[in-house]
């Protein structure tokens, strides 16, 4: 008899064991255990939220491709394959192995795909920077990332960062991976053909990482959480690029049937997956997986998380010359199994049999229809009366503030530890709206960004995740880019409190409406659940990745003001609102109101007026506005170029000051432009019939705004530039 | 011009010069695998920017014992050009072929930015097509780029003119804030004593097509193609 506290310890529930012993009509073999724990965890079997993500749309402007481990759509026979993956415990357990191999998985769930990466993408939240610890988080994961990121050579070329109390005992780490290739030469994650080989490539397997999706991913932290180091996986990146070559080198032969990355779950994850996605079965030699030590079980073997591993399925006969490819890059390859007929997965260890089941039962993970409660704070939340927030008397001391706020101030002592111009593709580098990615010889070009409001989502999860969407294909426009499509990475606390599923409901759903109203599929994604420590669950966070495709390379347009003289409009309407800004949170201490209004009408047509204009070569800068609203916006075009640049703007609105200059309303572009391309802009405008002003001039040393703001723009960079190396230098 | 760009295990600039040399510039070139070891028919080898065997145990160490760069030591040995980017400068410097070494950067973190360089000696094959004390920009991504030499060897670094390129600030001042990772005298680029192979942390052919944000790195492969088409 299997005993309780053995199948509780791997993160199994007691109907779920049942569950495990009905299907086998007998008691599990513990290897057997081990593998139905790692798959039917919601990091594998997605239990939790699959019947949710189910009804995300799979169609949009491009044809779209859905496949086993990453998703894509199809420009000009041109595949682009993108995905987007957390890993956020192991970063918070381990920073820099946790982010480092957070890259690395998410790249290989993108090159066995067959497509050749070609950018990386990251978003992440910590805790306050005034903590040390989360310091420590913080430069940890940033070096995970640039020491991986950097040596496999794809450049990271944009993403998000935002620290707030919500993440302080529960990092994000979300990694985001593009890779394109012809649209013939996409791999897939399936098994075929009876005697066809399977082959295991890569790192040898080791101890790291076992039961580092179900303990690890799949829990809340509790407390004592160094215990769970050795569920974190030790990432070793030159090996991964060398696999990169290889594994596209073996698909270049047209020998290999399928091919699946060995992550979450590793050869239990690879094994039963590639078969049941195949429908057939496989016979698999333990004895003859290349180990890192020494009497390893086989169920470690089988839940290692090691990284930098690979499963093949190649045609019978041609086993020898894709050997070759990997010994020829160093990298050790073996044969360790057969297809068969049938759909029985058969493992065996030193001449036994220590699994024998359906494939199909693995893929069987139980589904979970979770009640859902809405919060009690959350009406009180959303209230916020204008009149009891106090005016503040300095509107230039409030912009300073603001621009030094970490979640606004400039990311460069982040962006420049990563290599962001490898490849020689960036365009639009980081710091901008989106980067912009030239497909060397296309005409054609990609866009990319990652977006999501966590506050505006804590307080209205479906209007935030409406908000992230909109956002995310809001800056591609500023870019040049029509959005195309997007992957997701959805963090949450524990599902199975009604709170936090009624959160998880509600993004989804916003998400849904979003992408209908913009008509943007959702290609691929990855849930994270249990993202709660003893201080609480973090913030709901759908991070949105999303891809566009500019027209024409050279329509590339930067967020930075260029030339003095230049005018400045405003595309879109200043409402009056100040609910879950970050000037309530760094002002008045207060997270309160309601996140912005979402009119998807009115968002399409500003895009839409954005976009005609970029393309019609009217636009020399564009710029959303975003936190910090309208003046910080303002502020970043005069200090986000090479050079900095002055500007003078005049506000007609006439509300509170504070909600003008600082309220983030949505839908909001700036765009700048030589003076004698103004009427055509305003023709645009007023063509897709949106509101807009003409508020101001580009020049001069200082950005002044009404009568509310005067500042010379050096200071401004100085503030903006050097905030967050000052807070890391602070003892 | 006839060039080959060397492929290291972890090599990660080699399609990037080869794209440069190619598409720009319209040159023959191609790749050479680290374990081969006729270089016979070319004019110029570029060993790239990557992390060579994950560069572990020390940047450019382990690159340097592969068969290739028996060749490639000969090959220079011959007169003919050899350029070394970021990590291929490193190799050059564990190999022996220019004298010094790198230290980690002083703020201890990869730095990947544009940054101004003063061009300062343009009589060697490299150099050319550039005014002598024009400013140039062009990007570094390195994590070891802080150059040291001891003092005898910097004199002679100095006195030969070896010293190619210095960081500096826009204005050509070769001050300590425009120093990105604590080089000594500001140094970013150097020959050797013959002047026909040339180390570099920046990377011209990030900086070689206006798209990218800089032309500035183009005149450094104009200069080879000048000096191959006279001498070669």
């Amino acid at each position: 008899m299997v005993k309780l506290e053995v199948y509780r310890s791997l993160g199994l529930s007691d109907t779920e064991y049942q569950r495990i012993e009905k299907l086998l009509k007998r008691e599990p073999t513990p290897t057997e255990l081990a593998m139905f724990s790692v798959e039917w965890s919601e990091h594998c079997g997605y239990g939790r939220s699959k019947p949710l993500l189910k009804k995300f749309p799979r169609t949009g402007k491009y044809p779209v491709l859905v496949g086993e481990d990453a998703g894509g759509i199809v420009v000009d026979g041109l595949a682009i394959i993108f995905k987007m993956e957390s890993h956020n415990h192991p970063s918070q357990v381990e920073p820099r192995e946790g982010a480092a191999t957070g890259v690395g998985g998410i790249i290989r769930d993108i090159f066995t795909s067959g497509a050749r990466p070609i950018a990386s993408l990251n978003s992440l939240r910590f805790g306050p920077l005034s903590d040390p610890f989360n310091k420590y988080i913080f430069s940890g994961v940033v070096s995970g990332i640039s020491s991986y990121g950097n040596c496999i050579g794809v450049p990271t070329v944009a993403g998000e960062i935002y620290f707030d109390d919500a993440y302080a005992g529960n990092c994000l780490v979300n990694a985001m991976s593009i890779g394109i290739c012809d649209k013939k030469s996409i791999a897939r994650a399936r098994a075929s053909g009876s005697g066809n080989a399977i082959i295991y490539a890569g790192s040898r397997t080791g101890k790291d990482g076992i039961g580092g999706c179900s303990v690890l991913a799949s829990a809340e932290f509790k407390c004592a959480d160094e215990e769970k180091r050795p569920t974190v996986q030790i990432g070793d990146p030159f090996t991964e690029k060398c696999l990169i070559e290889a594994t596209l080198e073996a698909l270049e032969t047209g020998h290999v049937v399928g091919i699946k990355d060995m992550g979450a779950a590793g050869l239990t994850c690879s094994t039963s997956e590639m078969a049941h996605a195949g429908g057939v079965g496989m016979e698999i030699d333990l004895t003859k997986v290349p180990l890192r030590e020494e009497g390893m079980e086989p169920f470690e073997i089988m839940m290692s998380e090691s990284q930098e591993r690979e499963l093949l399925c190649v045609k019978a006969g041609k086993e020898e010359e894709i050997l070759d490819i990997f010994r020829e890059w160093g990298l050790e390859a073996v044969v360790i199994g057969r297809v068969t007929d049938g759909k029985i997965l058969k493992i065996w260890h030193k001449g036994k049999v220590v699994v024998e089941i359906k494939t199909g039962d693995l893929a069987e993970a139980p589904m979970y229809d979770l009640p859902v409660k809405e919060p009690e704070y959350i009406k009180e939340l959303r209230k916020l009366d204008l009149a009891k927030v106090k005016m503040p008397s300095d509107f230039n001391e409030v912009l300073h503030k603001l621009l030094a706020s970490p979640n606004i101030a400039n990311k460069s002592y982040v962006y420049e530890q990563y290599d962001h111009m490898v490849q020689t593709n960036t365009v639009v580098q980081p710091g901008s709206d989106a980067a912009v990615i030239r497909i060397k010889g296309k005409k054609k070009a990609l866009a990319a960004t990652t977006d999501c409001n966590g506050r505006y989502c804590y307080v209205n999860p479906h209007l935030g995740a409406m908000v992230a969407v909109a956002e995310a294909a809001r800056n591609l426009v500023c870019v040049g880019a029509d959005p195309a499509a997007l992957t997701d990475c959805l963090n949450f606390g524990n599902p199975d409190k009604p709170e936090r599923y009624w959160e998880f409901k509600n993004c989804v759903e916003g998400i849904i409406s979003a992408c209908k109203e913009f008509n943007i599929p959702v290609v691929s994604g990855n849930v994270s659940f249990y993202n709660e420590s003893p201080k609480g669950p973090i913030y709901p966070t759908p991070t949105i990745g999303m891809i566009g495709i500019l027209s024409d390379l050279k329509h590339a347009t930067s967020a930075s003001f260029k030339n003095k003289g230049d005018v400045i409009i405003l595309l879109g309407e200043n409402l009056e609102e100040l609910g879950a800004s970050e000037y309530m949170k760094v002002i008045h201490k207060k997270v309160k109101g309601d996140a912005p209004c979402m009119f998807p009408g009115r968002e399409k047509a500003v895009q839409g007026a954005c976009l005609k204009a970029i393309e019609k070569g009217l636009i020399k800068s564009a710029h959303d506005c975003s936190e910090g609203g309208l003046a910080v916006a303002l502020a970043e075009s005069c200090i986000c170029g090479t050079k900095t640049i002055g500007a003078k703007v005049t506000l007609k609105d006439k509300f509170r000051p504070d909600a003008l200059l600082f309220g983030e309303t949505q839908s909001r572009i700036i765009v700048s432009c030589d003076p004698k391309s103004q009427k055509k802009v305003e023709a645009v405008a007023k063509k897709h019939k949106i509101p807009y002003q003409v508020i101001g001039k580009v020049g001069g040393e200082r950005l002044k705004i009404n009568d509310l703001i005067d500042i010379p723009v050096s200071i401004v960079f100085d503030n903006w530039k050097n905030a967050i190396p000052r807070m890391m230098e602070a003892a | 011009m006839r060039a080959g760009v060397i492929v290291f295990p972890g090599s990660n600039c080699d399609t990037d010069c080869y794209n440069v040399l190619n598409d720009v510039f319209g040159q023959k070139v191609k790749y050479i695998w680290h374990q081969e070891r006729d270089l016979k028919s070319l004019d110029a080898v570029v060993l790239p920017g990557g992390f060579s065997y994950g560069d572990y145990l020390r940047t450019g160490a382990i690159a340097r014992f592969s068969p290739v760069m028996e060749s490639v030591v000969k090959f220079a040995g011959s007169g003919k050009l050899v350029i070394g980017i970021c990590n291929g400068f490193q190799i050059l410097l564990e190999a022996g072929l220019l004298p010094g070494a790198m230290l980690r950067n002083t703020g201890l973190h990869f730095i990947c930015k544009y940054v101004n360089l003063r061009v300062e000696n343009t009589k060697t094959p490299f150099t050319s097509s550039y005014k002598h004390g024009q400013v140039v920009r062009i990007p570094i991504a390195h994590n070891e780029g802080n150059y040291y030499a001891d003092e005898k060897t910097l004199d002679e670094l100095n006195k030969n003119k070896q010293i190619i390129f210095r960081y500096c600030d826009e204005k050509g001042r070769t001050t300590a804030e425009s120093n990105p990772n604590g080089s000594l005298e500001n140094i970013a680029g150097i020959v050797n004593e013959a002047g026909n192979v040339l180390g570099m942390m920046p990377h011209p052919e990030r900086s070689s097509e206006k798209i990218l944000g800089s032309e500035d790195g183009k005149q450094i492969f104009e200069s080879m193609i000048k000096w191959v088409k006279k001498n070669g």
